[in-house]
């Protein structure tokens, strides 16, 4: 008989006090987490960015990662999507009572991966263990730390006319991969997430120009719903090529079979940056250096005429209005 | 060969587009059958790239729009009683009924479960053997037989709880409707492409023949769409009316033959109730006598209580094409995706969610 975890382990008796010592705290560890006090207390100065985030993804493993893996990148990535350098993350998890301590620890391994990756440390955390029914299989709530550089203002409201747009690679892998794990959709190529941790890329852009304007992950709602919030927030309008935007065969063939817009599916290693447009060659060639930004492209510019407005040259030479993501996409029936 | 890309290339658009303004002297209208076509239309800008003397209109060709109050309170009733699992394709669980919608059983604790394939509902069937399972049979001839296999399938497997809610519709004889009605004068139709898989282009001779209406059977892509346009101005340009197919790559005349067979084992036609267009002869498809025991309608004593057809929502005028979506007074206003009134602003085929989404007023 597999372990399981169980009501008792989120108890904050024996058993809890187990598995943060053997489970958490070995793989986690660091001297601010060691110290297991009810705080981690942390000296810094400078610009604090300061994020939460909550992750109940379903399935909690996927093609390309899993549920810790995307808690971590996830959080890392709101934190250096206001060009800050992420340092401190917590961790808390929600637990199903019956998960597999193995699964447990798969995650748990995942966390310390991708912490590793990011240059983050998990200083604090937390567990509770609920009912059957009463979560699924495990959730995970996070918030997160870091410190903005000296200079940088990055924000989603100064997009300005002649700005460009700059997406960091293909769209739509995370949306299509953790769907077709989900609902037992094969296809012919097993398609990954794509989550990742943005911190390093963000790091060498903003080596490349200090004045980048904007950045933003588009993750649920997709590019789409990511470029007219920042559209909105700005109040300028957005101009795009649909034929600039990458996204792989796999995605677009996912797309047409079940009637979705690869512009409105999640992402989780991705990033859209507005940036002057005297640097924006500059910030392209930094990004292209980078694993995650390898395939990174301009895709459009920023005007002045209809705030507010993001509109696409579709690849027939047409134009269309984008709009945000609307309720969740459903399949279509034919 | 990827089948997306190739169909996506703006040079050969060009092309197609210019050889459309060229040929194209007689002020015509099209309509697109199907709500696919629609949204490929809206999402590529296509109504933008073709002359003035092409108006195009959009059809009834969206299951779940089409799908009447009636039918869908019956789901919505079947949802609520005890010990049933409802398995639905992703669209219908929006779609507001008289009253209610699927999605408002299910908060209210109804057991309903989107699939993406029948065999997925078999499956759910036989993990639940002290539940009855019911399929929402909703679609064109394109998803009948998938709905036909898993009825056969679970006779095979002995599956004695699940069931099939037969609200299927068959296209042929729903053009022939339209077109008696005499309300929508067309110089062209862009037929169905998935439904054409299935049956073939035969099936629309008739319109042709008896009609004098240029067909051509599209595919979904683009540049499908502009070719099938061209093709259809090239008929009327030259004073013809046939049935020619631009979808080669998915559709043979004869169409598929196997899939037919599974309908015509399963199922025989019987009167269909569509939205707006009222009851059509011959247009449906119930279970055969030899399959009625896989019948939800049989099986359970169904009782959805008078239907309610919301005020001003002109869903109705729109899937006959007599009517767009810039005619009501509830779109975009009272009728937003967010908050449908209408099925055509649920389903993501539907007139209204294509107008509302991609058709944004780019001069305004």
């Amino acid at each position: 008989m597999k372990d399981k975890i169980l009501l008792a382990h989120g108890s904050g008796g024996k058993l809890a006090h187990d598995l943060v010592e053997k489970s958490f705290v070995p793989a986690l560890a660091n001297p601010l987490l060691n110290r297991l006090d009810d705080s981690a207390v942390i000296d810094f100065s400078g610009r604090l960015a300061f994020t939460t985030d909550s992750y109940v993804v379903k399935p909690i493993f996927f093609p390309g990662g899993d549920i810790g893996k995307l808690a971590v990148c996830g959080t890392v990535n709101d934190l250096a999507m206001s060009g800050a350098k992420p340092l401190y993350l917590s961790l808390a998890f929600i637990i199903e009572e019956g998960l597999p301590q193995d699964e447990l620890n798969k995650i748990v391994s995942s966390v310390r991966k991708a912490a590793q990756e990011a240059r983050v440390e998990i200083v604090t955390g937390d567990t509770k263990v609920v009912n059957r029914g009463s979560a699924d299989k495990l959730f995970i709530n996070t918030a997160g730390v870091g410190i903005i550089p000296e200079g940088v203002n990055v924000s989603g409201d100064r997009a300005v006319p002649g700005d460009k747009i700059i997406l960091s690679g293909n769209i739509g892998d995370h949306g299509i991969a953790v769907l077709s794990q989900r609902e037992g959709l094969s296809f012919s190529t097993q398609l990954e997430s794509d989550c990742a941790p943005l911190g390093s890329l963000v790091a060498r852009m903003l080596a490349a120009s200090s004045d980048i304007h904007c950045l933003r992950d588009p993750t649920r709602g997709g590019l789409a719903t990511t470029l007219k919030e920042l559209a909105k927030q700005s109040k300028v309008s957005i101009r795009i090529e649909e034929e600039k935007i990458p996204v792989r065969q796999e995605v677009l063939a996912a797309c047409e079979m079940l009637g979705f817009d690869p512009l409105y599916v999640a992402n989780e290693g991705k990033l859209v940056a507005i940036v002057p447009a005297k640097d924006a060659d500059k910030v392209l060639k930094a990004m292209r250096g980078n694993h995650y930004g390898a395939e990174a492209a301009i895709i459009g510019e920023v005007g002045a005429e209809h705030p507010g407005r993001v509109v696409m040259k579709t690849c027939m030479g047409s134009s269309r209005i984008i709009d945000m993501l609307v309720g969740d996409p459903l399949p279509r029936i034919c | 060969m990827k089948f997306i890309t190739e169909f996506r290339q703006s040079e050969l658009a060009e092309g197609l587009i210019s050889q459309i303004h060229r040929k194209s002297k007689t002020p015509v209208r099209f309509m697109e059958f199907c709500g696919g076509h629609t949204v490929t239309i809206f999402r590529y800008g296509i109504r933008q790239l073709l002359p003035e003397t092409i108006e195009m209109v959009s059809g009834p060709g969206c299951p779940v729009c089409v799908t009447a109050n009636a039918d869908l309170d019956k789901a919505i009733a079947l949802s609520r009683m005890p010990d049933i699992i409802i398995t639905t394709f992703g669209d219908m669980i929006k779609v507001p009924g008289s009253y209610s919608s699927l999605q408002k059983a299910k908060a209210d604790g109804a057991d309903v479960r989107m699939v993406y394939s029948t065999m997925d509902a078999l499956k759910i069937a036989e993990e639940n053997h002290d539940k009855s399972v019911v399929f929402l049979g909703i679609g064109f001839e394109t998803t009948a037989p998938t709905i036909a296999a898993s009825v056969l399938q679970a006779e095979e497997r002995g599956i004695k709880n699940y069931y099939v809610l037969s609200m299927h519709k068959l296209c042929p004889p729903v053009i022939r409707t339209l077109l008696d009605s005499g309300e929508v004068k067309l110089h062209g139709l862009i037929c169905p492409g998935h439904v054409s898989t299935v049956i073939g282009s035969h099936p629309w001779e008739f319109i042709a023949r008896d009609y004098g209406i240029p067909c051509v059977v599209s595919g979904f892509e683009p540049l499908d769409v502009l070719q099938c346009v061209a093709m259809l101005v090239e008929q009327v340009e030259n004073g013809e009316s046939k049935v020619e197919i631009a979808y080669r790559r998915g559709v043979r005349p004869e169409g598929n033959q196997e899939a037919l067979k599974l309908i015509g084992q399963t199922f025989k036609p019987c009167p269909t109730e569509w939205r707006g267009i009222g009851n059509v002869p011959d247009s449906g498809l119930k279970l055969k006598n030899k399959y009625q025991s896989f019948d939800a309608e049989l099986a359970f004593d169904i009782d959805p209580g008078p239907t309610y057809e919301p005020a001003g929502c002109i869903c109705g005028d729109i899937l006959r094409g007599v009517k767009t979506p810039a005619d009501c007074n509830l779109f975009g206003k009272a009728c937003t995706p967010e908050n449908p009134v209408g099925p055509c602003m649920v389903s993501s085929e539907g007139s209204c969610s294509a107008y509302y989404l991609y058709g944004g007023n780019l001069e305004g």
